[in-house]
Formats: structure tokens, C-alpha cells, sequence
């Protein structure tokens, strides 16, 4: 048993990091803001990294087999003997693996920020937003009861949010936070419809007993597997819809759209949520119940694999035409978390079976490291050039040497290509599907060379090209970042780089026993290759500056504005809710209340106004006129006692 | 018709008649001294009916104390001789129709109702029976009402005092 | 004196306590308006005494109810002078119409 103290530690300290410069920080020490904020988050790192040296190297592992440890737990709700909901720490492979890429991610922006955000006036409301979400985020990584993990996943949106909508004086940027909050909680409702199915099912909040008794335990799993609806059972539904609340959260069809507007966000938020931790909060959910999935209910399974598969490929396509740099990335991000989707959902449940779960995972860990720098990338450019446009940049590999560098190294682990960590947990994730899935194999396969053309188009775009014009000075100077921005970048291209050479199915798999996995070398040929064409088309289309790709983009105009316009889902969706909803529904809706329902309470309110301004006059404060009213009842009631009583 | 009735007419018009004087007279000095014949008219009456100590009473406490009262208001509240406001017209005649019509409903309801005579001794009310009666603390004595209204009178005097002195005027 | 029933003594005790009804209904003044409600206490007084003489003269109930009554009105009668008193100093006035504060 891990003394659980310090553990508690690992959240805590960002939430008392949020509540000292939310509080005091903006009135007291505003310049002190983010020094505070980064120190609690690189002492929660620290305590993670001995956690999880304790955890993977000292106690956590029993015969062989990583244990699932409950190092700290309190109820806090007691609903009823069964069900109660916990407050705890759950430890077991996957939440420590996620408490240290959330605590290092989140270090890293943290120290990026000092530089990026610098001379911001409300520097320290942007820290307190940025500890506010990691505790939430580490919160929900270490949630031992589903209902926890839903209070922490709440509390991750509504800090998305605060940071989406961070320059409040811009309409878009409000517009995007909005419209993030609105879509995540719309899907949101499903994983809360999704926890009241399983808890209903399986009669308890906690995780481990309740994959156990949904796995294992005959009679409530013929209880929730024949109950039936629609054709599916109870628990395909309820997996089902938590897997659409996991959905929301990590960007898959049909709940993607609020991504790409969420880079509204300053751009650190955007590494930070959009790109490294929150998003893959439904990764880790659906990894979460892996066991449930992958047992009982493999529909929702093949579910799962089918909308990662096909979001996966589909944003892979939008990024191709997109010309904000961090659109491009922010789809790219959504087709990388499409591959750990359906890399779950071709696994299966332990031994070799289990590839899947573990490159999923490999995929979450390297992917944090890659996607966090590309975006931190950006972000130095934009800082830069002052713009997003593709367009407005070209030729800075000279004028940003370290950015040009990390960005590089990036590309190349995102794209797959040995020796970066992509290629290692790409590469897991392709051959868990062709053992599995032929058809998502071959998406995955035609994504990933769409990755690596996206990437390279955005690479040569940036550093290539034409030479860069700057918009302030007329001859371009040297425009490396502050000290603060480059660290970040060097020490994540560094892991970038080297992380897939982590033997990971050793500490992590579906069933807690070692995977080794063997390193397929006749195998990996083929998606390498793939990948090095993507970049070979990229380099000859974006290299130097010419006219191709314009020419290619008309020769596929129709494909080519419908992949521009993001397919119309936004509009799809727009016309749906005014059209539809608010036009059809809400409009008459709304005229009823108004008039009808609104119309009688005020007839009601008006006629007793009407009546008591009437009945008010007789309160004239004229004593005389009170006499005469006496007086005639007086006389009315002496009538009425002598000729009616009687 | 004997002597005993003419007398008890004259005292019944008189009384009426100076009653419907003081609230109709123009001055309201004339309404007070009319008042005042119509208390001393209802003090006949008493006497006539052989209640003598309520007579006096009815003299003392009404004659002397509050017609005086009245006056000493009038005196500090009015100009002697001025004609007092006349009232609203409509208001007359619909408050003496009111009243006329309220009247002779009464009148006719006690014209309509019988009254029974109780069978049992009488007593003479003697001062000495009221006060022997008023003042005994057995069954039928009435010492606590006594008392309850000497209370109340006593309040009276405080809260008349409280009210109407003068306030003194703010530093 | 036979020929003087309790009827008698009711019409008086009936004009009376009518006189002053239309008194207190129409007068402005609030001391005339004083002394129309005395003449109603009057009137009651008056009923109090001949039912005590006509219909229970076994009993002196009447006679005290009337006591009562006329101390009663004398207490009255000396609050009332002291609030019509009072509204004068500040109004400079004593028609009723004129202290009508206390309304809506």
C-alpha cells in the first residue's frame, strides 16, 4: 500500500495554486502569478514521477500482473448501502501513466506561458484557469467511482471553457467557448444517461466492482446483457452512451465541431487541453471500462472502433485544406485520438489479443508529447508573425532555428517515422487493426498517409516556401522566442523523439500482465513507406512556392470546398437547431408561453390590479366614509340576521 | 292622558327636539348648549323613571364634566360665532335618508316584537341597593368590573396627557 | 304613569341613537361629530334603563351597565378632545376631511 497522503498531494496542489491566485493573485501579487502556478504544478510532477517509480518499479506489480491499488478513499454520498459516491485514488497503470503525462504536459505550458503570455494583463486569471484544469484533469485520471470521474469531467469542461473563452473582448473567442461547452455537454448527457444504466445494471458507482460484476458476475450480467432495447442490450446502450460523453470530450463525429473553434484559446490552452490531456479524457474513459467494453458489449466496442476509424480518416481530410495553422493542428489532433479509438476498439481482452489496448495507450503518451510541441511550435510562430494564416508565413526555418528544429522532429514522430515515438505506437496501433479489422487497417493506413501530408504541407508552408515578409518591420530579424518558450520545446522535442523506445506493453496492458510486443519489422515497411510518400507529395507541392497546389484544389474543386468547408457539419448542425429546432419547435413553443401561458397569469395579475386599484379608494382616509360603509353594513347584517336566520 | 304622561312627552320632544338641534345647528357654541338640553332632557327622563341616582350621574358626569369639556375645546379650537362649514349636500340628504329609513325599521321592529315581563320581586334602586350591589364581592356583584373600568380610567387620564402635551421643540 | 310603556322609552332611545348617526355622518367638525356620538351612548343608556325598569326590575344589571357606560364615555370623550386637540396644532384645523394621512 502506497502511503496515500503525498498522492493526495498531486491534485491538490494545483487546486490550492487555483484558489491562492484566483483569490488573492490578481489583487496582491500579480506579477508572482505565474511562478506560483508552476512551481505547485513541477512539485505535483515531481511527487508523480515517484509515484509512479513506486508504482511501477516497487508495489504495484502482484505475480507478474499490475494491480489496480485504491490508495485513498472517502464517501462522500452516501445514497445507500450499495451505492455510495467516493471521493478516491485509484491507482493502476493507465491513471498513473495519465498523472504523468498531465502533470509534465501541464508543466511544461506552464513554463511556455511565463514567456508566451507575458505582459498579459490578466496573467494570473489565465494561471488560475490553467491550475483549475489540471486539477480537474488529474482528478478525473484518478477517479476510483464513475461518479467522480463525471464531477471531475465537468469540472475539465467548465475550465475548457473559461480557457476557450479566455479574450473575452473577442466575439469568436466567446462564440467558440459557447459553443465547446454546449456541444460537450450536450454529449455530456449521454455519459450521464450511460453512468445511470451501468449503476443501474450493476448496483454500484465504483469501478472496480463494477467491471468486475459486469464482466464476471453471471447474474447481473444476464440481467444487463438481456434486457433489451431496441435490439441492443442495456449494457450495449449504457456503454454506449457513456462512450458518446467520451466522444464529446475527445472531438469524435458527430461531436467534433467545437475543436477547431476552441483554438479561440490562447495557444498554450490549446496544447494543453486540445491537444495533450483533456481531449483524450474519452480515450482514457472508454479505456477506463476497457474490460466491460471488450467482454460484455463488443457492439459498443465495434462502435467505438467505427467512429474513431472514421473520424480519424475524416479529419485527416479536412486538415488537408485548411490554412490556420492551428485548425490544421487541431484536426490533425482529432484524427490522432480517431486512432487510439479504434485502436481500443480492435482490441481485445488480455495476452496478445490486448495489442490494441496497449498501443492505444502508447499512442495517448507519445501523442501528448508531440501534439503538446507542435502546438508550442505554433504558438512561437504565431507569436511571431502575429497571425494564424498559413498564407502569411513561408521561409522561417532561418529566422527561428530551435522552432524550426523541434517542429521538424515532431512532424517526423507524428508521421511515423523511425526512430520517433510515432512510429512505434502508429505502427502498434496499424498491426493491432490488421489483425482485427481489415477495413479500419485500411483507413488507419490511408489516414496516416494523409498525416504525413498534412504535416509536411504545414511544415514547408511555415518554414519553406516563399522567404517570410514580416508585417511590422521591413527587413525580417532574428525571431527566436524568449528562453522560457524554447525550453519547453527542446525538452518535449526530446521526448518527442525518444519515447517510443519505451518497452510500454511491459507497464501497461489490458489485463495488467507484461505485453511484449515484438518490434514487426516487415510490417512497419509498408506504413513508413506510406507515410514517407505523404511527405514526398508535400515536399513537391509546398516546398518552393508555386502554383500546383492551387491547380490540384480546382481540378477536385467540388471534394476540395466540401473538405475546406469542414464538410458543412457546422452548417448541418446550424440548420438542424435554427431551422429545426428553434424555428419549428422553439418559435411556437416560445409564442405560446408568451402569449397564452405568460398572457393568463398576467390576465390573472391585471384583473387582481384592476380589483384592489378599485377597492383601494374606499380606503379614502376619510373617517366619515368609513362610518357610512359601517353604518350600511350594520344595517345589511341586522337584515340579514332578522330575516334570514330566523 | 294624566299629568305624568304630558310630562313625559314634553321631556321625550324636548329631548329629540334640542338632539336634532345640536347636529344641525350652523354655530357650533349652539350645538354644544343644545347638547346640553338634550342630556338634561335625557336626565328628566331617568328622574321620571324613578332612577334617581343615575339622573344625577347623567347631570354630573355629562353636564358638568364632558358638555364643559366640549366647550373648553370649542374654545380653544374655534373663533366664537363663526358659522361652521356646511356639509357636502348629496351627503345630507343621503345620510338623513339612511337614517330616517333606519329608524323606522327599528320602530317597526319594535312595534312587531312583544316583550315579556320577568314574574319576580322587584327591588328599589335605592343608592344603597346600587351600592351595595356595585361594590359586594359575591355572586352578582360587579367589584371587578368596578375596578376594570377604574383602570381605565386612570389610563385614560395618562394617555389624554401624553397626547395632547405639547411637544417641545427640537433643540 | 301606566300609560307609559317600554315602547315609549324605545322610540326616544330610537330617534336619539338616529339623530346621532346622521350627526356623526354629516358633520365635518370633528367636536360636533363627538357630541353625536354622545348622544348614541345616550340613546344606548336610555335602552339599558327602561328594560332594566320594565322588563327586570328583579335586577339592577341595567343601572350598572349604564354607569359604566356613562364613565366609559366621559374617558372617551376626554381622549378624543385630547387627540382633536393634538390634530389641531397641526393642522390648524379640525374638519375631519382635512386629516385624512391615513389611506392607501
Amino acid at each position: 500500500m502506497i502511503d496515500s497522503t503525498y498522492i493526495l498531494l498531486i491534485p491538490l496542489l494545483p487546486f490550492l495554486s487555483f484558489l491562492l491566485i484566483g483569490l488573492l493573485g490578481r489583487t496582491y501579487f500579480p506579477k508572482q502569478c505565474s511562478i506560483i502556478g508552476t512551481l505547485s504544478l513541477f512539485a505535483s510532477f515531481v511527487i508523480s514521477l515517484v509515484v509512479a517509480y513506486q508504482y511501477f518499479f516497487q508495489i504495484g506489480q502482484v505475480n507478474g500482473i499490475y494491480q489496480k491499488i485504491t490508495a485513498f478513499k472517502m464517501v462522500w454520498l452516501q445514497f445507500s448501502p450499495n451505492i455510495s459516491i467516493d471521493m478516491g485514488i485509484l491507482l493502476d497503470p493507465i491513471s498513473v501513466m495519465m498523472l504523468l503525462v498531465v502533470t509534465f504536459i501541464s508543466f511544461m505550458i506552464h513554463v511556455y506561458s511565463m514567456g508566451y503570455m507575458h505582459g498579459d494583463p490578466r496573467i494570473s486569471v489565465f494561471y488560475s484557469f490553467l491550475s483549475l484544469f489540471t486539477f480537474s484533469m488529474l482528478g478525473l485520471v484518478i477517479s476510483t467511482n464513475i461518479f467522480q470521474i463525471y464531477i471531475f469531467w465537468e469540472l475539465v469542461g467548465i475550465s475548457s471553457f473559461l480557457l476557450i473563452g479566455y479574450y473575452y473582448e473577442k466575439p469568436s473567442a466567446v462564440a467558440a467557448s459557447k459553443k465547446a461547452f454546449i456541444v460537450t455537454r450536450f454529449a455530456d448527457l449521454g455519459f450521464l444517461v450511460g453512468i445511470l444504466i451501468l449503476s443501474f445494471q450493476s448496483e454500484t458507482l465504483d469501478f472496480q466492482t463494477l467491471i468486475e460484476r459486469l464482466t464476471t458476475d453471471t447474474e447481473y450480467l444476464n440481467s444487463a446483457t438481456t434486457a433489451s432495447f431496441f435490439g441492443f442490450s442495456a449494457l450495449t446502450w449504457g456503454l454506449t452512451l457513456v462512450f458518446a460523453g467520451g466522444a464529446g470530450k475527445s472531438a469524435m463525429l458527430p461531436f467534433h465541431i467545437w475543436l477547431p473553434d476552441a483554438m479561440e484559446g490562447p495557444t498554450p490552452v490549446s496544447a494543453l487541453i486540445h491537444a495533450a490531456t483533456m481531449v483524450v479524457a474519452g480515450v482514457y474513459l472508454v479505456a477506463r471500462l476497457f474490460p466491460v467494453f471488450s467482454i460484455s458489449a463488443p457492439e459498443a466496442l465495434n462502435i467505438v472502433a467505427y467512429v474513431g476509424a472514421f473520424s480519424s480518416l475524416f479529419a485527416a481530410i479536412i486538415a488537408c485544406t485548411q490554412t490556420d495553422i492551428k485548425r490544421v493542428l487541431a484536426y490533425s489532433t482529432m484524427s490522432q485520438i480517431g486512432f487510439m479509438m479504434f485502436a481500443l476498439g480492435v482490441s481485445g481482452y488480455g495476452g496478445e489479443e490486448g495489442l490494441g489496448y496497449t498501443a492505444s495507450m502508447f499512442h495517448l503518451f507519445t501523442h501528448a508529447m508531440f501534439k503538446a510541441l507542435l502546438f508550442l511550435c505554433a504558438g512561437a510562430v504565431i507569436h511571431y508573425v502575429h497571425s494564424n494564416e498559413m498564407n502569411d508565413m513561408g521561409g522561417l526555418r532561418k529566422l527561428m532555428p530551435v522552432t524550426h528544429i523541434t517542429f521538424l522532429i515532431a512532424c517526423l514522430a507524428i508521421t511515423g517515422i523511425p526512430p520517433f515515438s510515432g512510429f512505434f505506437s502508429k505502427e502498434e496501433i496499424l498491426l493491432a487493426a490488421y489483425h482485427s479489422n481489415k477495413l479500419i487497417f485500411a483507413m488507419g493506413i490511408l489516414t496516416a498517409a494523409l498525416t504525413a501530408f498534412y504535416m509536411f504541407r504545414l511544415y514547408f508552408t511555415i518554414f519553406w516556401s516563399k522567404p517570410f515578409k514580416s508585417h511590422q518591420a521591413e527587413t525580417a530579424h532574428h525571431g527566436e522566442a524568449p528562453g522560457t518558450m524554447l525550453l519547453p520545446l527542446i525538452i518535449l522535442a526530446f521526448f518527442a523523439a525518444i519515447t517510443g523506445l519505451i518497452r510500454f506493453g511491459k507497464y501497461v496492458s489490458s489485463d495488467g500482465a507484461a505485453l511484449i510486443s515484438e518490434l514487426h519489422v516487415d510490417f512497419s515497411i509498408a506504413p513508413v513507406l506510406i507515410a514517407l510518400l505523404g511527405i514526398g507529395i508535400a515536399y513537391y507541392l509546398y516546398k518552393k512556392e508555386n502554383d500546383t497546389p492551387q491547380k490540384l484544389a480546382t481540378g477536385l474543386s467540388g471534394f476540395y470546398k466540401a473538405a475546406y468547408g469542414k464538410f458543412y457539419i457546422d452548417e448541418l448542425y446550424l440548420f438542424i437547431t435554427k431551422g429545426i429546432v428553434f424555428n419549428l419547435v422553439g418559435r411556437p413553443i416560445a409564442w405560446f408561453d408568451k402569449n397564452i401561458v405568460d398572457g393568463g397569469i398576467n390576465l390573472s395579475a391585471s384583473t387582481v390590479g384592476y380589483i384592489s386599484e378599485t377597492i383601494k379608494k374606499f380606503q379614502s382616509g376619510k373617517v366619515q366614509d368609513y362610518a357610512i360603509y359601517f353604518f350600511a353594513a350594520t344595517i345589511g347584517f341586522v337584515l340579514l340576521f332578522i330575516y334570514l336566520w330566523s | 292622558m294624566s299629568a305624568s304622561t304630558i310630562v313625559f312627552y314634553i321631556l321625550a320632544v324636548g329631548t329629540i327636539g334640542s338632539a336634532l338641534l345640536a347636529v344641525t345647528a350652523n354655530k357650533i357654541f349652539r350645538s354644544a348648549v343644545y347638547l346640553l338640553f338634550s342630556l338634561i332632557g335625557i336626565a328628566g327622563i331617568y328622574f321620571y323613571l324613578n332612577f334617581e341616582f343615575i339622573a344625577a350621574v347623567q347631570i354630573v358626569v355629562y353636564v358638568g364634566g364632558i358638555v364643559v369639556l366640549i366647550i373648553f375645546s370649542i374654545f380653544l379650537t374655534h373663533e366664537s360665532g363663526k358659522d361652521m362649514e356646511k356639509p357636502n349636500t348629496m351627503r345630507v340628504i343621503f345620510s338623513a335618508l339612511s337614517a330616517l329609513f333606519a329608524c323606522l325599521f327599528t320602530l317597526f321592529f319594535i312595534r312587531e316584537q312583544t316583550f315579556i315581563k320577568t314574574l319576580n320581586a322587584s327591588v328599589e334602586p335605592t343608592v344603597k341597593n346600587i351600592g351595595r350591589q356595585m361594590l359586594s364581592t359575591t355572586e352578582h356583584g360587579f367589584i371587578l368590573p368596578f375596578e376594570v373600568v377604574s383602570m381605565l380610567l386612570l389610563a385614560a387620564m395618562i394617555g389624554c396627557i401624553v397626547i395632547a402635551i405639547k411637544s417641545r421643540p427640537a433643540a | 304613569m301606566n300609560e307609559i310603556g317600554l315602547e315609549h322609552l324605545l322610540i326616544v332611545s330610537t330617534c336619539l341613537f338616529f339623530i346621532g348617526i346622521y350627526g356623526f355622518l354629516t358633520r365635518r367638525n370633528m367636536i360636533t361629530m363627538l357630541m353625536s356620538v354622545e348622544l348614541i351612548l345616550n340613546s344606548v343608556n336610555i335602552n339599558f334603563i327602561a328594560f332594566n325598569k320594565y322588563l327586570f326590575p328583579d335586577k339592577l344589571d341595567g343601572v350598572f351597565f349604564t354607569v359604566f357606560i356613562i364613565t366609559i364615555a366621559a374617558a372617551e370623550a376626554a381622549v378624543a378632545i385630547a387627540i382633536i386637540i393634538n390634530l389641531y396644532r397641526h393642522y390648524k384645523s379640525i374638519d375631519v376631511n382635512d386629516a385624512e394621512k391615513m389611506r392607501f
